[in-house]
């Protein structure tokens, strides 16, 4: 099979690699990149724990084609954290123990990301809605919502 | 043996060379827009392999006009940006709800009204709406480009009037006129990430003395395909949209379903609530118009 070359940016490194015509992002991020941070669970765009940004976009990245992703800007929960640590929605995770199993965690953590970057201070009702397709089968979701919740205090604080 | 290929064509005359030619040749093709309808199929039901042709690059795939007598949202526009362009949600509230109603925030991140309407599902949320608002289809083929009306774009259950070598590029709305709202409902049993167990989407246009001069009325998940309902619409024309004219619209819209009994709801419960959706979507888009000031 006719394999494809595709050249993105994950995380703001330049990266090139082959693929089949049909592979996933989510496929090939794990599989041919080694970015293993991105987990799977459903791979039919239910449960949010492959979440990753393109362009700036929140988006299920097992319902991406790995081809689609030519010149695009690919986040990952690799490129969460800054040079100086932890990010504080990571640290609050922690703090709040909202995290049992930890596979829904990275995409728990880009989601949120993604709407603190576009509502700095969004209300639980909010926060609800935009994590909606975001699964967790062991911890509940309180705790997650109180992380982000705090997060966004945290980086208010630090603005 | 046929094997999976991937292309992104840069024109129009690319992307319907490449799906006449796997039509001419009998290999089979695959317009992909969003994916979150095509790649769930083809990990699940449709395993078999086939060339991609993703539409996004195309500068006609990718354009909001706004600004000019037509409105034309290109097939490749995601429901994201859809939801934050200010001029389109004042313009078309219940068309943008009916797109904001589909999936998780990371579903809106990729999926698209094309999309929803190309996979020409009977309980597409947007349809009805795109039908409220008098949507046509613009479609590229290898004759050139031809337009066809929302409500007569759907055959069937998952089939349409694409032929070969064709596709969507986008949908063309006419801009409302003065006194025109919409609004769209669907019924589902939970609050979020479902889907219909009936839908209804109205546009109601309104006069000087609040009097209906204008409507159309689309329904899904109640037939095969989304469905117009003219004499829903008629009951609204020349009324207040009153209740009694509302209750007439729901009563024309219980008499054009013919709906299947499924785990999401049954004949009978489909029959009523499909009337019921379309009295609350009238009142929702008289009140609009009336909201702000006619």
């Amino acid at each position: 099979m006719t394999k494809m070359h595709v050249q993105t940016s994950i995380n703001g490194e330049t990266v090139e690699f082959l693929c089949s015509p049909q592979q996933t992002l989510l496929e090939a991020l794990r599989e041919i990149v080694g970015r293993q941070g991105t987990k799977e669970g459903c791979g039919t765009g239910d449960c949010g724990a492959c979440s990753v940004l393109i362009d700036d976009r929140l988006v299920c990245s097992c319902l991406v084609f790995a081809a689609e992703t030519q010149g695009a800007e690919v986040t990952t929960i690799e490129g969460i954290a800054g040079d100086g640590g932890l990010h504080p929605l990571q640290e609050k995770f922690l703090e709040h123990a909202a995290l049992q199993c930890g596979i829904c965690t990275p995409g728990f953590i880009v989601a949120a990301k993604s709407l603190l970057d576009r509502d700095p201070d969004p209300d639980e009702e909010t926060i609800r809605y935009w994590l909606a397709g975001n699964l967790c089968r062991c911890t509940g979701y309180d705790k997650i919502i109180r992380a982000v919740q705090d997060a966004a205090g945290e980086l208010a604080y630090q603005a | 043996m046929a094997e999976y290929a991937y292309s992104a064509p840069l024109s129009i005359d690319d992307a319907v060379g490449i799906l006449e030619d796997h039509a001419n040749s009998g290999r089979r093709a695959q317009v992909l827009a969003g994916g979150t309808d095509l790649i769930v199929q083809m990990r699940g039901t449709d395993r078999e392999p086939r060339t991609i042709v993703d539409i996004k690059r195309l500068e006609e795939t990718n354009r909001i006009d706004a600004d000019g007598d037509d409105i034309y949202i290109g097939a490749a526009i995601a429901s994201a940006v859809l939801d934050e362009h200010e001029e389109l949600k004042r313009l078309l509230p219940g068309l943008l709800e009916s797109a904001y109603l589909i999936g998780s925030t990371q579903i809106q991140g990729r999926a698209t009204l094309g999309g929803n309407l190309c996979n020409s599902s009977p309980a597409a949320d947007t349809i009805p709406a795109m039908i409220a608002n008098r949507g046509a289809c613009v479609i590229a083929g290898p004759g050139g480009r031809r337009e066809v009306p929302v409500e007569d774009f759907c055959t069937g259950v998952g089939t349409n009037v694409l032929e070969a070598g064709e596709f969507l590029l986008g949908l063309r709305f006419p801009r409302p006129a003065p006194g025109t709202a919409d609004a769209y409902l669907r019924f589902i049993p939970r609050t979020e990430m479902d889907i219909a167990v009936a839908g209804a989407g109205v546009s109601v246009t309104l006069d000087g003395n609040g009097v209906c001069t204008a409507a159309r009325v689309g329904i899904g998940a109640v037939a095969p395909t989304p469905l117009i309902v003219p004499e829903a619409a008629e009951s609204l024309v020349g009324t207040r949209v009153d209740d009694d004219a509302l209750v007439a619209a729901g009563e024309a819209c219980t008499a054009a379903s013919s709906p299947i009994s499924d785990k999401r709801g049954t004949v009978s419960y489909r029959l009523k609530v499909v009337g019921v959706l379309c009295r609350r979507a009238g009142a929702i888009a008289r009140d609009r118009v009336l909201a702000r000031g006619g």
